[in-house]
């Protein structure tokens, strides 16, 4: 391989360390793993190791600034005691179950939409895309001042189409709205990353398949439904599994939005965690909280590691 | 174009509408806010989709003078850029290396790395505070430097997994028989043929990075330490009282940066976004 370290060799009896070195830096055996172990390092300590942190937190009735001991499944029983903790795991379903069904349709819609032959593609890509760029904390603050109980340019806007009577829910104030609103928030700035991806999937599909459908007889929507579904299928797939793992561990929107209220009902596990861990200072039980999200993750890496990367490797 | 094709064409807009509304509105409504007069903006009978009694700046100057905000920008910066850079180094050459080298382990490696990736930061904030304590960066910026290469190694690395996997073996291969050394191929005929795939994932862990939350908001609390988003969303806001209009006024100019990024290099962003499913 290395030509140029041959003439080095013999040229000295011993070869000089720099000489040594590049061609140990030429072997794939060494310089994979030289390579891989900065990135290796980082996520062994700053990943893995916080996992079994959590692991054994959760296990422990660790308190901020207190030696902890071990209680075994303690905490878990005591969450599932709790009406906070039980209305969180409902919530928990709710939220990700709307949020992911709602994006999959309007995602599918908004990219047959998308790949249309249209005049402003460019611009009109853009648009839709923005959502997903801006910090999410921020814009949802736009959201709540949407929501706002008394100013709610939503309000207005259904008041003046004549949906509503006045005075209009108060949306982050009433239960069930502030779920619909998070989930809405929700639903704004995950469909982009829906409607982009789907699109990429559609391009690839080849024209002279629908125009077989269309020379046979198919209609639109026996096209749809038989040559652009099963051919969109195994990026729908991917496309739901990142967006389940990630909806189910949203926390930005509920934070700033509802800050889980009113009365627990828009909770999810990242934010209790946070509020039972940091704010009352029970890290063991905050721990265990987060650890539900753990069951969710493993079925998503499961199912992306059988069914989408099997020839990846 | 015949009459078919531009009905339909006509028609595929007006269905799109709706949803560039539902985008778009939400900033729309934002940036109109940030330049109401306190006046107009809590009367409750004015209309709130235009600003009727003439624009003011006030919001911008009060959120500019009288709040530490040009701080917490700088502060957003300082950690945006320096993480991604770390990111992006450690990133390409563990991507090189694992779609290119043959060596112990490297496919169990790959799919560690893959499923980190997947791993939401709001499953590890809580015992990753107490890490950053132990490294004596409680409530230090510093501490966000460090953790967010965790959750943008993963995705650097991914995505350029796949840019150096359609950089063809021959290329690097024939410069290696001309003398060159493997590290050499790699940063003269490789990394210049995968700027590309470099440019997107230094925007997405730009973007990333600016837009992070749960970290910034749990390792960092003092007024010097904490990024744009974490001050204007708590610092803004003293008890009960929301100053609106400084507050979409935060919301707008802390935005800028990634708006700027992203009306430049859009079609990175396309790309980068369907990488990581598709790849």
């Amino acid at each position: 391989m290395a030509i140029g370290s041959v003439g080095v060799v013999t040229a000295s009896a011993r070869p000089s360390l720099r000489a040594r070195l590049s061609e140990l830096l030429d072997r794939e055996s060494w310089l994979g793993p030289i390579f891989v172990s900065p990135a290796l390092v980082l996520l062994l300590l700053l990943v893995a190791y916080p996992f079994f942190m959590a692991l054994y937190f959760s296990v422990s009735n660790a308190f901020i600034g207190r030696p902890s001991n071990f209680i075994g499944i303690r905490n878990f029983v005591r969450l599932w005691e709790s009406d906070a903790f039980r209305q969180t795991f409902q919530n928990a379903f709710v939220f990700c179950g709307a949020a992911v069904g709602a994006k999959v349709v309007l995602g599918i819609s908004l990219a047959l939409l998308l790949n249309q032959q249209l005049w402003f593609k460019r611009m009109i890509r853009g648009a839709v895309l923005l959502p997903w760029v801006i910090p999410t904390a921020l814009s949802t603050l736009g959201w709540s001042w949407m929501f706002n109980s008394l100013y709610s340019v939503v309000n207005w806007t259904l008041l003046a189409i004549g949906i509503i009577d006045p005075p209009g829910p108060n949306w982050l104030g009433q239960k069930y709205y502030a779920m619909a609103a998070v989930i809405i928030v929700n639903i704004w700035r995950g469909l982009p990353f829906f409607a982009i991806t789907l699109l990429a999937g559609l391009v690839a599909i080849p024209k002279e398949l629908y125009e077989a459908a269309e020379a046979d007889g198919a209609g639109p929507i026996a096209r749809f439904w038989y040559v652009t579904l099963p051919l969109l299928k195994g990026v729908l797939g991917i496309v739901v599994l990142f967006s389940t793992i990630f909806t189910f561990s949203e926390f930005n929107i509920i934070y700033v939005l509802t800050h889980g209220g009113p009365m627990n009902s828009t909770h999810l596990f990242a934010t209790l965690a946070r509020q039972v861990g940091l704010e009352t200072g029970r890290i063991g039980e905050g721990a265990a909280i987060s650890l539900y999200l753990f069951p969710a993750l493993m079925i998503v890496v499961w199912a992306q590691l059988r069914f989408v990367r099997k020839q990846a490797y | 174009m015949n009459r078919r094709v531009l009905t339909n064409r006509i028609l595929s807009h007006l269905a799109l509408l709706p949803f560039i509304i539902f985008a778009v509105f939400p900033f729309y409504h934002m940036a109109l806010t940030s330049l109401k007069q306190n006046r107009e903006l809590y009367d409750r009978n004015a209309v709130p989709l235009l600003i009727v009694q003439g624009p003011t700046l006030e919001h911008y100057t009060k959120l500019l003078w009288e709040t530490e905000f040009l701080n917490w920008t700088k502060n957003s910066l300082m950690v945006t850029v320096l993480a991604t850079v770390i990111s992006l180094v450690i990133g390409t050459v563990a991507a090189y290396a694992l779609a290119r080298l043959k060596f112990f382990a490297v496919g169990s490696l790959g799919t560690g790395i893959f499923v980190t990736y997947l791993v939401p930061t709001s499953l590890l904030f809580l015992p990753l505070a107490q890490v950053v304590n132990w490294l004596g960066l409680g409530d230090s910026k510093w501490a966000l430097v460090v953790t967010y290469p965790t959750f943008l190694v993963p995705f650097c690395t991914w995505l350029l997994m796949g840019y150096f996997r359609t950089v063809p073996k021959e290329v690097e291969e024939c410069a290696m028989v001309d003398g060159a050394t493997r590290i050499q191929a790699l940063w003269r005929i490789v990394l210049p043929i995968a700027v590309p795939g470099l440019v997107c994932a230094a925007l997405f862990a730009f973007t990333l990075s600016w837009n992070e939350f749960i970290y910034a908001l749990t390792f960092t609390s003092s007024s010097e330490q904490i990024t744009a988003s974490v001050g204007v969303t708590t610092e803004l806001i003293r008890g009960d009282i929301y100053y609106w209009g400084s507050l979409m006024a935060g919301a707008v100019l802390a935005s800028v940066p990634i708006v700027i990024l992203y009306v430049f290099f859009l079609d990175y962003y396309v790309s980068g976004l369907t990488a990581g499913a598709i790849k």
